[in-house]
């Protein structure tokens, strides 16, 4: 079992509870910049999708390594833009901003 | 050099959860997600110091081109679609999960089955699960897209066709497990993963789709964590463990915002449920006009504007702005109550109304805006209905009892803009619509709001 996998899982586990504990308290008003942006970082699959496509052998592994790349690449750039779209539209009124910070919101 | 490798991709995971940290206020949203971004971007330079250049001429043109074709939509997308463009890009992450699983199970078959058993079984569930992703996500984009329609498709059987589908999809994945030596097998794994997110899609309505998708957003981080454990990646574990986490939580907020539980979104098909309890109501409906409603909010202290999808249909968010400033500078108090489905997904009209550059500090949650109501003069509700019902407060054999609501009636006058008198999602007459302080304004809402705006220039003239 090659040391088996219960590391991984604690991992996995507590990994968990910190995005339970971190989103839950996130206003309503966030929630579609906050579905995009997590949408974002599961493209983090394109660092699986590298190593897969940098160590395949024969046609067949390139193929699926190379579509891999194109697909996790499309997921993190296009989900990184439109999240940061979204948000570059979230601005107080005019009177609440300002250099020294008022404190409303 | 392995141990800095492991702290480069602790680094990374840190990155992500302080980006996720400052996703939580809209003042530090924006660079929360720059955070998150330059995460990636560490993962992603560490990973390229880390592998062999022999295919780099296959992985830098599809690197190339996703970045290209990604940032391209996601620049072009209008917010209004914002939806399907999730549901896409969902789509691709979700792939992408299962390609790999599947690429690194291929090898270790062909290399008689070099990989131990937990990575083995991870990366089968993976391959489902991803498999799921892809397809289910493509056919919600189609089904928003309007490419195909947005209705429910039902038929007999369906339900048994999907645990069928399951059956057969688990029954591969353990003959490969256990034999560690048909490839058939695990491509059969594959075709069925793919069946199975078209199965799982089907049956939903345009309405519940946000919850679909959010669902399948959080499938993908799921897969992606499971990547982790075939890769031993802790970086790949850590994201899709948070995704998962953060699109599960998202999905049971938006059921129960809908008053609907998981369950009934994923089997039943909007409408089949809907059948009783809409229950006589009395009264009569109200019509009034644009100038009757401008001379209203033109002396009116507090207002309140209730946005729903019909506004976000109409594309008069800007109309909804500009009111908001014609009415300011009369000296109006102006709010915006937003339901916390209003739009399509949660905080979605947010993002609309924010495209129309209305101060996020004006829009009010419904928790918020709820106790105002009570002195508020004016309630303008644009487009939204289901959730304005009062039968929600009042009639336990209505199908939405229960569903938390706009407490709109409870304002001095409510005037509702509406295309005509027809029920919302739910199917259901709106009982507010009946009531004596209830002003009907009839007509598209771009329209009615920018006939509003012009009579209430004329109001003093």
């Amino acid at each position: 079992m090659r040391g088996g996998l219960l590391p991984e899982v604690d991992v996995f586990v507590l990994a968990v509870f910190v995005g339970f504990s971190l989103i839950s308290r996130v206003p309503s008003v966030l929630h579609t910049p906050l579905m995009s942006a997590t949408n974002a970082i599961h493209g983090v699959i394109l660092v699986g999708a590298l190593v897969l496509a940098a160590s395949a052998r024969g046609p067949l592994e390139v193929a699926l390594g190379t579509a891999a790349v194109l697909l996790a690449t499309m997921n993190v750039v296009g989900g990184y833009v439109v999240t940061d779209r979204m948000l570059e539209m979230f601005r107080r009124s005019p009177g609440g901003e300002g250099a020294g910070g008022s404190g409303r919101g | 050099m392995a141990e800095a490798v492991h702290l480069a991709y602790l680094a990374a995971a840190v990155l992500f959860i302080v980006g996720i940290m400052r996703l939580r206020q809209p003042a530090t949203a924006r660079s929360g997600n720059l955070v998150a971004a330059a995460g990636m971007l560490l993962a992603l330079a560490v990973t390229a110091t880390q592998i062999s250049y022999g295919n780099m001429p296959f992985i830098l043109p599809a690197v190339a081109v996703g970045a290209a074709v990604g940032a391209g939509a996601g620049r072009r997308v209008r917010m209004t679609a914002m939806p399907q463009m999730v549901a896409l890009f969902n789509g691709m992450g979700g792939g992408a999960a299962g390609l790999v699983a599947f690429g690194e199970i291929w090898r270790g078959l062909a290399q008689g089955g070099a990989l131990p058993l937990p990575a083995l079984v991870t990366g089968l569930v993976t391959v489902l699960i991803g498999g799921v992703s892809l397809s289910g996500s493509l056919l919600a984009f189609a089904k928003l897209q309007e490419i195909m329609t947005g209705r429910p498709i039902l038929f007999a059987g369906q339900s048994a066709l999907n645990a069928l589908l399951l059956a057969a999809g688990l029954a591969a994945g353990v003959d490969v497990a256990a034999t560690s030596g048909h490839g058939a097998l695990l491509v059969l794994l594959a075709a069925v993963a793919l069946a199975l997110g078209v199965g799982v899609v089907l049956p939903v309505g345009g309405a519940d789709m946000p919850v679909i998708i959010s669902l399948l957003n959080a499938l993908t981080g799921l897969a992606a964590s499971a990547t982790g454990f075939v890769l031993a990646n802790a970086l790949l574990i850590v994201a899709g463990a948070l995704v998962g986490a953060s699109g599960t939580i998202l999905t049971l907020l938006m059921a129960r915002a809908m008053n609907r539980s998981l369950a009934n979104v994923l089997f039943a098909g909007v409408g089949s449920v809907r059948a009783g309890g809409t229950g006589a109501a009395e009264g009569s409906v109200h019509p009034t006009n644009a100038e009757d409603v401008a001379t209203l909010l033109a002396y009116a202290q507090r207002v309140v504007i209730v946005p729903g999808y019909g506004l976000a249909v109409a594309r008069a968010q800007q109309e909804a702005k500009d009111l908001m400033v014609a009415l300011e500078a009369r000296g109006v108090d102006v709010k915006f109550g937003i339901h916390p489905v209003a739009g399509r997904m949660p905080g979605h009209m947010n993002v609309l109304l924010a495209e129309a550059d209305v101060p996020y500090d004006r829009l009010y949650e419904m928790e918020r805006i709820n106790p105002e109501f009570e002195r508020t003069d004016v309630a303008l509700v644009v487009g939204a209905n289901d959730v304005t019902n009062p039968a929600a407060r009042t009639r336990p054999d209505s199908p939405i009892y229960g569903m938390p609501i706009l407490d709109v009636d409870r304002a001095r006058t409510v005037v509702v803009l509406k295309r005509s008198m027809a029920p919302g999602f739910a199917g259901i007459d709106n009982e507010l619509y009946l009531r004596d302080n209830c002003r009907m304004l009839f007509g598209d809402a771009k329209a009615s709001l920018a006939a509003l705006l012009q009579a209430l220039k004329e109001v003093d003239g």
